[in-house]
């Protein structure tokens, strides 16, 4: 899954984040974060509230000085560069557009405060509003005012008036917060779409792991003020760093198991151990649709079926496992009919993950 | 008035009452217009007949008189500096209550509500205690030339004591619930601190700011209570025209004090007229 990245050098590096801490109080926001973002990548920053993420975020577009740490964009110590200096393009959760002024107001504003000497003419900055406003497709809106607008049209607003400085690097921080899920889906299609077409680095902060997953070329997990893992969202998902990332990217069921000499023991079912798996008492995770069935009297651990229940294409199936209740995912049309309430199958985790208990 | 109309229009009568679940609004409403007759319409109305007992030449040689212009100019002149005044003075008062955490916050917070609070007659007494030329800053003025007290510059000074809570307390709210993201955004798209100002905080603040001034504004046209202690009160120099209509009352010249309540009424109602006409337009833009 990587071979189109194996071009990849430290050469286009654009955004390098070296052992930032922030501190509120005595409470510890950021622990020591480093991370690098590639030029016109999409990096989304991923974690549960009081992970720090927007913090990060903050710490990146010069909203919040770290107590310790380097934050250089193309080579360039960002740090040192005041915030109106820095170019980038920030959008708020909720929109913090200028009510005061028209939508194209609005977007014109990052160049109408220009310096006199580097501010296009009127011309020329009605001009860029009006090429925004078809970016963003909100051509004949230009005359409204934000109040007049709905959630997702006012984000589309803010986007358009981040772009409008021809930032270095976008900052998003949940823009589709507080927006409902259908808008929330078509958005953030047409932010990737809008990305792409833009070709600048963009730094994204969400709690919603289907977004980030769905959105990001890569995905950081934080956790408490710390970076648990880096990577592409195909690689976080499938090979999950610790069993917070694994939780927080998905269903998860977990058994209690042993390994040792190579082999994975969990209850009466002995399998092959996955490579790298740590040794002794271990804590074994898998998700509930990558799982097989097969007849009692085969291998895998043993479930009792309670209860089967229908849901689009997939059934849920409640059983218990070593006296613990699980549910399951299964796919209806090739679901063994051994699977039916009141029986007993074995049930064999496909991909499954063992961390060191603890 | 519209009773006459109503009874041969077939239109509902929810054409000009819209139907409420509240019940009472017959009630409501009867009392609401005759309380305010009996408070507010009917002295005024008798206050605007009274004078034209004079006769039009008399009332108008009333007005003409040079105490009484010289006492309007000096009401409305210092009422209107002060307010004027109190407007940059008020919104940094709230701007630092509002913006910046510091020990004794609260406090420094609560005396903003003591010329609200005092009794203006306490207030004259005491700024007449501090401006007077043996005072404590009356001293060090009256060295430079400049007599506080017993002047023009001591009504003035007694109007900006009154009229910096109107400000402060109109303003304030709006400070607090401004969104501090919006001047962050702002600033994330290059604008200077004082572009921030400008564009962002100023657009936002000012209806308030005008309301607070309105308020400042009619308040301090009406003092009277601490300006005749601070004022000294000599005709066509310090004397305010609510003093004015005192001393002709005492002279028994009813007629005549009417005709400089009258003059007051209109020119107030003409300020506010005219600041709520600008407030209005300012408060319409964004919500149009």
């Amino acid at each position: 899954m990587n071979f189109q990245r194996a071009d990849d050098t430290s050469a286009n590096l654009a955004l390098e984040i070296k052992g930032v801490s922030k501190a509120y109080g005595r409470f510890p926001a950021l622990k020591d974060v480093s991370l690098q973002a590639r030029d016109k990548e999409f990096l989304a920053l991923l974690g549960p509230s009081g992970s720090g993420k927007t913090t990060l975020l903050r710490v990146l577009a010069g909203l919040e000085t770290p107590d310790a740490g380097e934050v250089r964009f193309g080579g360039e110590d960002f740090l040192s560069l005041p915030v109106r200096h820095r170019k980038v393009g920030m959008v708020f959760q909720h929109y913090a557009l200028f009510r005061h002024m028209t939508v194209a107001q609005n977007i014109a504003f990052g160049l109408t405060v220009r310096k006199r000497s580097e501010k296009p003419s009127k011309s020329e900055i009605a001009d860029r509003v009006h090429k925004l406003l078809q970016l963003v497709q909100l051509e004949d809106l230009g005359k409204r005012y934000p109040s007049q607008l709905s959630g997702g049209q006012r984000q589309r607003v803010a986007l358009a008036r981040a772009l409008a400085i021809e930032p270095r690097m976008l900052l998003l921080d949940e823009p589709f917060g507080a927006l409902d899920a259908q808008v929330r889906r078509e958005l953030r299609r047409w932010l990737r779409e809008l990305h792409d077409r833009a070709g600048v680095t963009t730094v994204f902060v969400t709690h919603d792991q289907e977004e980030a997953l769905d959105l990001a070329d890569r995905v950081a997990i934080l956790k408490d003020g710390q970076l648990i893992q880096l990577g592409s969202p195909n690689e976080v998902y499938e090979h999950p760093a610790t069993p917070f990332v694994f939780d927080f990217l998905g269903q998860a069921c977990r058994m209690p198991g042993v390994v040792e000499g190579g082999r994975l023991r969990i209850a009466d079912w002995d399998s092959e151990a996955p490579a790298g798996a740590p040794q002794g008492a271990v804590e074994v995770f898998f998700r509930p649709d990558e799982v097989t069935f097969a007849p009692a009297d085969g291998a895998g651990l043993s479930a009792d079926v309670k209860a089967v229940a229908q849901r689009g294409p997939d059934v849920r199936i409640d059983c218990r496992i070593e006296g613990q209740p699980v549910e399951l995912i299964g796919h209806g049309p090739t679901l063994p009919p051994g699977v039916s309430p009141g029986l007993s199958v074995r049930v064999r985790p496909t991909r499954p993950q063992v961390y060191a208990a603890g | 008035m519209t009773a006459a109309t109503l009874a041969s229009a077939p239109k509902p009568r929810t054409a000009w009452v819209q139907p409420s679940i509240l019940p009472g609004f017959p009630l409501a409403m009867g009392w609401t217009l005759t309380w305010l007759g009996l408070i507010v319409v009917l002295p005024l109305t008798a206050l605007v007949i009274r004078p034209w007992e004079l006769g039009l030449a008399g009332v108008w040689e009333s007005l003409t008189e040079p105490r009484v212009l010289a006492a309007l100019r000096l009401s409305f002149g210092a009422a209107l500096l002060a307010a004027l005044t109190n407007v940059p003075l008020g919104l940094l008062v709230a701007w630092t209550l509002t913006r910046y955490e510091f020990p004794g916050r609260r406090i420094v917070d609560a005396f903003v509500d003591l010329p609200f609070a005092l009794p203006t007659a306490v207030a004259g007494i005491a700024l007449t205690a501090i401006y007077a030329p043996t005072g404590l800053l009356g001293e060090p003025l009256a060295k430079l030339g400049i007599k506080a007290a017993y002047s023009p510059i001591g009504v003035y000074i007694a109007l900006l004591f009154i009229g910096l809570p109107f400000v402060v307390r109109t303003v304030q709210p709006v400070l607090q619930d401004l969104d501090i993201e919006v001047e962050e955004a702002a600033t994330t798209l290059g604008a200077t601190t004082l572009q921030r100002f400008s564009h962002v905080v100023m657009p936002a603040v000012a209806p308030a700011l005008i309301s607070g001034f309105s308020l400042a504004f009619a308040r301090a046209v009406g003092e009277y209570g601490s300006v005749i202690f601070i004022a000294g009160n000599m005709p066509l120099k310090s004397e305010i025209a609510p003093l004015l209509i005192v001393i002709r009352l005492e002279q028994y010249d009813y007629a005549g004090a009417a005709v400089v309540g009258l003059a007051m009424l209109a020119i107030s109602f003409g300020a506010l007229l005219a600041v709520n006409g600008l407030q209005l337009f300012l408060a319409g833009r964004g919500r149009r």
